[in-house]
């Protein structure tokens, strides 16, 4: 607990002042404006806003197309979330290995980080395409076993192995600084004790590493409920027959091209409580149960 | 490390090696491309080996994408993004952390929870503000009555307007309004010695001079982890950038790459130019990942504090 | 140069009373150790003199001003912490000229001051570097200086040497009292050590759990401690104490029923109630050890510590451990008895439930045991 500190109260007003400025006009307002979109219904060009209560969820928990797109935000967050763990903490767990070469293998791990979801959705669409990429060679062996364009399963899985591959960067720098905060000694002791290199991964290292796999998993989800736009409009749009069309996509589509801004901010409304639950889920239960110390 | 068996040494370098491929790969096939005419980029199957195309095609986008202005743009955005960043939640952070008062805790806080919705949930409402950002005073003052009280007594209608859609304004600050930086200044300013801010007092100097003397000398390390972070973050931008440029004059890298493409592949038009198209994707990449190779060791610990 | 007076002074971090109303005044030039264990007070008295920490009742004053309501840079003070607080980003001389740069002082006048202090405590050479490249030692050295540039009225040193090894320490301490003599500022040392505060301070203030009891030179804190609290913590090894009742005069019964008769070494003051709880305190570098019988009490042998000099011998009475330090060096025999004799000043008396002292008159002579 800190106990210095300065007096002049009106100097801290000032410098924390812009900062609540911005997130007022841009976050606060716009969260409760969605708030208030979702419970009226915008009359067509103006005229103000009618209360409608629960009317615009109702709408939206009876229609279809909404269930569909829940149910294909979470078969996307599953598979990218497995896929960019289960690749990034292997790799991590050889990399703290820190054999030869170790600084080459981190730098080329880390970089993936950098590049841009756009960039990387229109990088796997061109190889993932049946006519042009590398899969043409598939398609040449057994014509029409891959056709993202038109089979949903597909498409998804093309989003899904782009999502997982610009994941994988992220965890992997998580998941290293945390197998290298493990006490050298512990290995040691595990070594002496007679475990060999695979048994202490399972034994001391994974154990050791559930803070930051739970950390990074809640991260994982919460990313691909929320920062899957860019991969999603620039490989299939929400297609073919919005078999990709995840829910940050669908409140993109429902209210900049639908113009439905209620909708759009009802189903706001219930991607927001989806994350804060998760977040919230992350604070309260998963770091006090998983904690050694 | 113990046991350094060559097997599994060799099994160590092989799973990294193969990781390292599954990474690297793509990119290699986009380069692969960029350096390809139409016909071979498209020649089924497709070749595996680089061409001599690559300046060709690179230009090609340039052109086509207009990327000069482009970048010039992503710049403004990315260097606007990580200046406000890096002062705002430089001067938050030290308001919450070294002052005592009873709103501490609270704008805490208010600081904090921002971290929990990305712009994209709040896509829609936030176009609105941007739409004018002076909105959310206009609405507080309708509902307090005040601009029927002014207009009673100066017959004047208070109108306020600031639409920031097609200008950087409007790109930069709804990106500036999270608490990334905050947080990270934060974590960093409680590990700050209280024997350090008694010792500037005993020296006479006061909250200001601290900051500026003593605080943001010592901060560098954080803030070249922010910097890069917050670089990375906002040249990546996609959604914003797409809605709140209508104008091209103002649109950035990122959005332009999603146009090089023509939506070919959900309607089955023509071919579409592929060669070109990766050769753009290549551009957009490279100046974000230099900056990451580049700061590497800061941004990696920058990153591992701001989220944890 | 000044004097400090601190009257009635109370410290309470939500409610809870830490400094319950002190008094002491220091003297001009004087130098004063705070000693206590940790959370007795001491550092955060020190702190209100400094202005670091908000008064909540009472008044110091520094000079002839009251300070309560002045900033730190205002009050004349100058302070050496205890992890010494150096900016880590500057110089050893700009660490050392920060205050006189806040000040506004001309650069070349104070880079002239800075050469001219650091001289003064051997970091001549070392203007530039930084403080991650300096030894304990040094670190040190620049706290002391960025204190000493400033030419203050008071000197506040917040437990300074506890970070170094035994070896500097010693060394920090003789230079620290050469400054203070040479200088002549008004210094005030907080520690926990009481060899750092017998040897440096010219009166020690003894704290314990907010209160002070006791103010006095080195010598009158160690021949005359106010309290069984005092004399355990003043002198090393710690003063022995062994429960008693007073028989009569200055004959005890102790707890195990023996008799000590110490009419050869004091007299008891009058008004003491027959059957009165006591401690009886004895210095273990004033007992000496013969045969059994010889002395005023018996005790059994346990082990010895050799000291090089001189060996400590750890005894036993019943089952109250009993220490005795001694040049000479006997061999004995695990479970040995042995018999204790008094030297001059050996005994302290305290009443058992206060742990107040008793003042005796102290006689010459070597006590005569006289058995049950």
């Amino acid at each position: 607990m800190r106990r210095a500190y300065f007096k002049n109260n009106w100097i801290a007003a000032l410098v924390v002042a812009p900062q609540l400025m911005i997130i007022f006009v841009f976050f606060y307002w716009p969260t409760s404006q969605a708030l208030y979109w979702a419970f009226t219904l915008e009359q067509p060009w103006g005229g103000g806003n009618e209360w409608v209560g629960f009317e615009n969820f109702r709408t939206i928990l009876n229609d279809g197309r909404y269930w569909d797109s829940v149910w294909v935000s979470c078969v996307y967050a599953f598979f990218t979330t497995a896929l960019a763990m289960g690749m990034s903490l292997i790799l991590a767990l050889f990399a703290d290995r820190q054999l030869r070469g170790y600084r080459f293998f981190r730098v080329g791990m880390i970089w993936p980080y950098a590049i841009a979801a756009p960039a990387v959705g229109l990088a796997f669409r061109f190889i993932f395409n049946p006519s042009a990429g590398v899969a043409s060679y598939l398609n040449l062996a057994f014509p029409g076993v891959w056709d993202p364009i038109l089979n949903g399963d597909h498409a998804m899985a093309m989003i899904v192995f782009a999502g997982a591959w610009k994941q994988v960067a992220y965890n992997f720098i998580f998941f290293l600084a945390a197998l290298q905060s493990i006490p050298r000694s512990l290995l040691e002791a595990g070594a002496i004790d007679g475990a060999r290199v695979l048994r202490r991964m399972l034994d001391i290292q994974l154990p050791l590493l559930a803070p930051t796999f739970f950390f990074v998993l809640v991260i994982n989800i919460t990313d691909s409920f929320t920062d899957s736009f860019g991969i999603v409009d620039t490989m299939t749009g929400g297609g073919p027959a919005r078999a990709t069309n995840l829910m940050v996509y669908k409140i993109y589509e429902d209210g900049f091209r639908g113009l439905d801004y209620s909708g759009a901010a009802a189903q706001s409304i219930i991607l927001m409580v989806l994350v804060v639950a998760l977040t919230v889920f992350q604070f309260r239960f998963i770091e006090r149960k998983v904690h050694y110390s | 490390m113990i046991e350094r068996t060559p097997v599994l040494n060799i099994a160590t370098h092989a799973i990294l090696a193969a990781g390292l491929i599954a990474l690297a790969l793509p990119i290699y096939l986009v380069f692969v491309a960029s350096t390809q005419t139409l016909a071979e980029v498209t020649a089924i199957p497709s070749r595996l080996l680089p061409s001599d195309q690559f300046f060709v095609n690179v230009k090609a986008a340039w052109i086509t994408a207009d990327f000069g202005t482009k970048f010039v743009n992503s710049m403004i955005l990315a260097v606007g993004v990580v200046t406000g960043k890096v002062v705002l939640s430089a001067i938050t952070a030290f308001g919450i952390v070294f002052f005592d008062h009873r709103m501490r805790m609270p704008v805490f806080w208010l600081v904090f929870i921002t971290l929990m919705l990305p712009l994209e949930v709040r896509i829609v409402p936030t176009y609105a503000v941007a739409a004018n950002a002076l909105s959310p005073f206009q609405a507080m003052l309708d509902w307090s009555g005040l601009t029927w009280l002014i207009e009673k007594a100066t017959s004047i209608r208070v109108s306020m307007e600031w639409n920031l859609l097609n200008s950087y304004t409007g790109l930069i600050l709804p990106l500036v309004a999270t608490a990334t930086g905050t947080f990270l200044y934060r974590q960093f300013f409680l590990t700050v010695p209280d024997e350090l801010v008694e010792a500037a007092k005993m020296d006479g100097a006061g909250p200001l001079r601290f900051l500026r003397e003593v605080l943001i000398p010592l901060s560098v390390t954080n803030i070249a982890a922010l910097a890069t972070i917050m670089f990375v973050y906002s040249w990546n931008q996609y959604l914003w950038p797409l809605l709140i440029t209508t104008d091209p004059n103002y649109g950035v890298v990122a959005v332009e790459l999603g146009r090089l493409v023509p939506d070919s592949s959900s309607t089955g038009g023509g071919i579409p130019n592929w060669h070109i198209a990766m050769a753009g994707t290549l551009i957009v990449m490279v100046p974000p990942i230099i900056v990451v190779i580049f700061m590497q060791r800061w941004f990696v610990r920058g990153l591992i504090s701001a989220d944890k | 140069m000044s004097d400090i007076t601190i009257r009635d002074v109370r410290k309470s971090y939500a409610g809870t009373e830490v400094v319950h109303g002190v008094n002491l005044d220091i003297r001009h030039g004087e130098f004063i150790v705070m000693l206590g264990p940790s959370g007795c007070g001491k550092s955060t008295l020190l702190r209100m003199i400094a202005g670091l920490e908000e008064i909540t009742s009472g008044e110091v004053q520094i000079g002839d001003r009251v300070v309560n309501r002045l900033e730190p840079r205002e009050r004349n003070c100058a302070m050496v912490f205890q992890n010494y607080a150096l900016y880590p980003h500057m110089t050893v001389a700009n660490n050392i000229g920060y205050a006189l740069k806040v000040a506004g002082m001309k650069k070349a006048e104070r880079l002239e001051k800075v050469a001219a202090v650091a001289q003064t405590v051997g970091l001549g050479e070392f203007l530039d570097r930084k403080p991650g490249q300096l030894s304990g030692g040094q670190r040190q050295r620049v706290a002391m200086a960025r204190a000493i540039i400033r030419e203050p009225g008071v000197f506040l040193f917040d437990e300074p040497l506890s970070n170094l090894d035994a070896k500097l320490r010693v060394q920090m301490r003789h230079e620290i009292r050469r400054i203070h003599n040479r200088i002549g500022a008004t210094s005030v040392f907080v520690t926990h050590d009481q060899v750092e505060g017998m040897t440096l301070a010219d009166r020690l203030v003894i704290m314990n759990r907010g209160t002070i009891e006791q103010v006095g030179t080195p010598q009158e804190v160690y021949d005359r401690p106010a309290s069984t609290y005092v004399a355990g913590f003043i002198g090393s090894p710690a003063m022995n104490f062994l429960p008693a009742t007073l028989a009569e005069g200055p004959v005890l019964w102790l707890a195990t029923g023996e008799r000590v008769d110490l009419r050869g070494v004091m007299e008891m003051p009058r008004g003491l109630a027959p059957r009165a709880m006591l401690q009886l305190g004895l210095r273990p570098e004033r007992l000496r050890i013969g045969p059994v019988g010889s002395g005023a009490m018996d005790v059994r042998f346990e082990f010895a510590e050799e000291l090089g000099s001189g060996r400590l011998y750890h005894l036993r009475h019943e089952d109250v451990p009993v220490t005795v330090v001694s040049e000479t060096k006997q061999t004995l025999r695990e479970g040995e008895p042995v018999g204790l004799t008094l030297l001059p000043g050996a005994v302290h008396l305290f009443y058992g439930e206060t742990g107040r002292r008793i003042e005796t008159t102290l006689r010459s002579s070597v006590n005569e045991r006289v058995s049950a």
